[in-house]
């Protein structure tokens, strides 16, 4: 599948198959209103199948965010139309305000005013705990 | 330790948790000498929910020392009635008190507590999540009872999910290392991974899951019954049906070791038949009396105030 190569951007390849959109969202950018290339289930030699975004015009994005929803995604910096820059994104130890406890009994729920807080438990199974209730994170 | 705020016992290291079992044996032995320990200091119990026991060991806790206490139970008449925050609460209470033990039915509150409090929070029980105090007097009790912490083979039973009490005690004794850990419980009732992952973290620490109390109660030096709580289920008939799953009765105890301990972190409902209250080997009652020693150990230590005649163990360990 050909897609129009972008001038200036980022390039986040290896997402895991079918779910850009989610990485999307939990990155906070709005496919309605951002310049961007969606390629979903495509071809990959190391996974078998992959998803592979291209955003115009965005200089960086939360790394530690697309640590904790596609860990094995890479990262081109795109400038003048090449690859300037590659970087992979690593496991955050703590995440605020991205991931919500779903735990019903958690303070959160009822708190007012209190950020949303996870730490990494568990590397290899990509495991967070909420602080306050140590719930673990559903992503 | 002091001003620091104790949400979970990781707040504590081991070393410190040591020493606070050593301060309650001698507040025990010496009553009369610690009952000014802590004149003048003002303690707060913030109970969002009911809890007699827990309150009524804090406030005496504080009442021993030399301290006075002020506080709610149920928050009918306080300002959280009105809806006010906990970190609110937190913020004006601090400008009355030294310490503050907070009871609340989310779990986390009392890290949001602690966070927004200027002096020491002790977490009295946060919903299902962490009862710090709870896991002292068991700790106290097990050396009380053995003279350490380790090198035991201790069965815990009844409700391993949602027992709160059993996971913050399996972890602890983690931390101490080199215990036998037999987990009695029904299928829907199990130890939840994260907590068996702790166990298996510890090369010093094992564990076999089974159902059965009676095949095993024999090989335990202690024995942990928890109580099938009610309140932790969404679910009334869930809870009808495994409520009396396992009880102890006298019968049970017969193929149990002599000096075998039983602990309960109490009020029991039915799950150990009132006929055990008068063997040798019940020791919940102990608990309750060694709960209270460990909160007037720890609230003492996170104020600052210093035990008359007490010898702390870094100094004897150094004049040794």
């Amino acid at each position: 599948m050909e897609v129009t190569s972008i001038q200036d951007g980022i390039i986040i390849d290896h997402v895991p198959a079918g779910t850009a959109l989610k990485v999307l969202d939990y990155l906070r950018i709005d496919p309605a209103t951002t310049r961007l290339a969606l390629i979903m289930n495509t071809t990959s030699q190391r996974y078998g199948s992959k998803d592979i975004i291209k955003i115009e015009d965005v200089s960086d994005i939360d790394l530690d965010v697309l640590g904790l929803v596609a860990r094995e995604a890479t990262v081109d910096i795109v400038r003048g139309g090449a690859i300037v820059r590659k970087v992979s994104p690593h496991l955050p130890e703590h995440v605020v305000n991205v991931i919500t406890c779903k735990n019903p009994r958690c303070v959160t729920t009822t708190e007012r005013g209190i950020d949303q807080m996870f730490h990494l438990t568990h590397s290899e199974r990509q495991e967070y705990r909420c602080d306050y209730c140590d719930e673990e994170a559903k992503l | 330790m002091v001003g620091r705020s104790v949400i979970t016992l990781d707040d504590l290291s081991v070393r410190q948790i040591r020493e606070l079992i050593r301060k309650a044996a001698y507040i025990d032995e010496h009553r009369k000498q610690v009952a000014h320990t802590c004149d003048g200091r003002v303690l707060a119990t913030l109970f969002y929910e009911p809890s007699t026991r827990t309150r009524l060991s804090f406030e005496t806790a504080m009442l021993r020392l030399g301290g006075q206490v002020i506080g709610f139970a149920g928050t009918q008449q306080s300002s959280v009635a009105k809806g006010e925050s906990i970190a609110d609460t937190l913020k004006t209470v601090s400008n009355y008190v030294d310490i503050a033990a907070i009871r609340h039915p989310k779990e986390g509150a009392a890290l949001v507590a602690a966070r927004a409090a200027s002096v020491p929070v002790v977490n009295a029980g946060d919903g299902g999540h962490m009862h710090p105090t709870q896991t002292l007097a068991d700790l106290a009790t097990l050396q009380s009872r053995f003279g350490r912490v380790t090198d035991l083979t201790i069965g815990l039973c009844g409700d391993l999910t949602f027992g709160r009490t059993v996971h913050s005690l399996i972890e602890t004794l983690c931390r101490f290392g080199d215990v036998r850990f037999v987990l009695i419980s029904p299928e829907e009732l199990r130890t939840p991974q994260y907590v068996l992952d702790r166990i298996d973290a510890t090369p010093s620490c094992s564990y076999v899951e089974v159902r059965d109390l009676a095949s095993v109660i024999g090989d335990l030096d202690a024995l942990y019954m928890t109580r099938v709580q009610k309140e932790r289920f969404f679910n009334e008939d869930d809870y009808l049906r495994l409520r009396d799953t396992y009880i102890l009765d006298s019968r049970k105890l017969r193929h149990a070791r002599p000096d075998m301990a039983v602990l309960h972190p109490l009020p029991r409902v039915n799950e150990i038949a009132v006929e055990v209250d008068g063997d040798p080997r019940a020791a919940y009652f102990e608990q309750v009396n060694n709960g209270m020693l460990m909160r007037m150990a720890l609230m003492s230590s996170l104020i600052g105030d210093d035990l008359p005649g007490y010898v702390p163990l870094d100094s004897k360990e150094v004049r040794a």
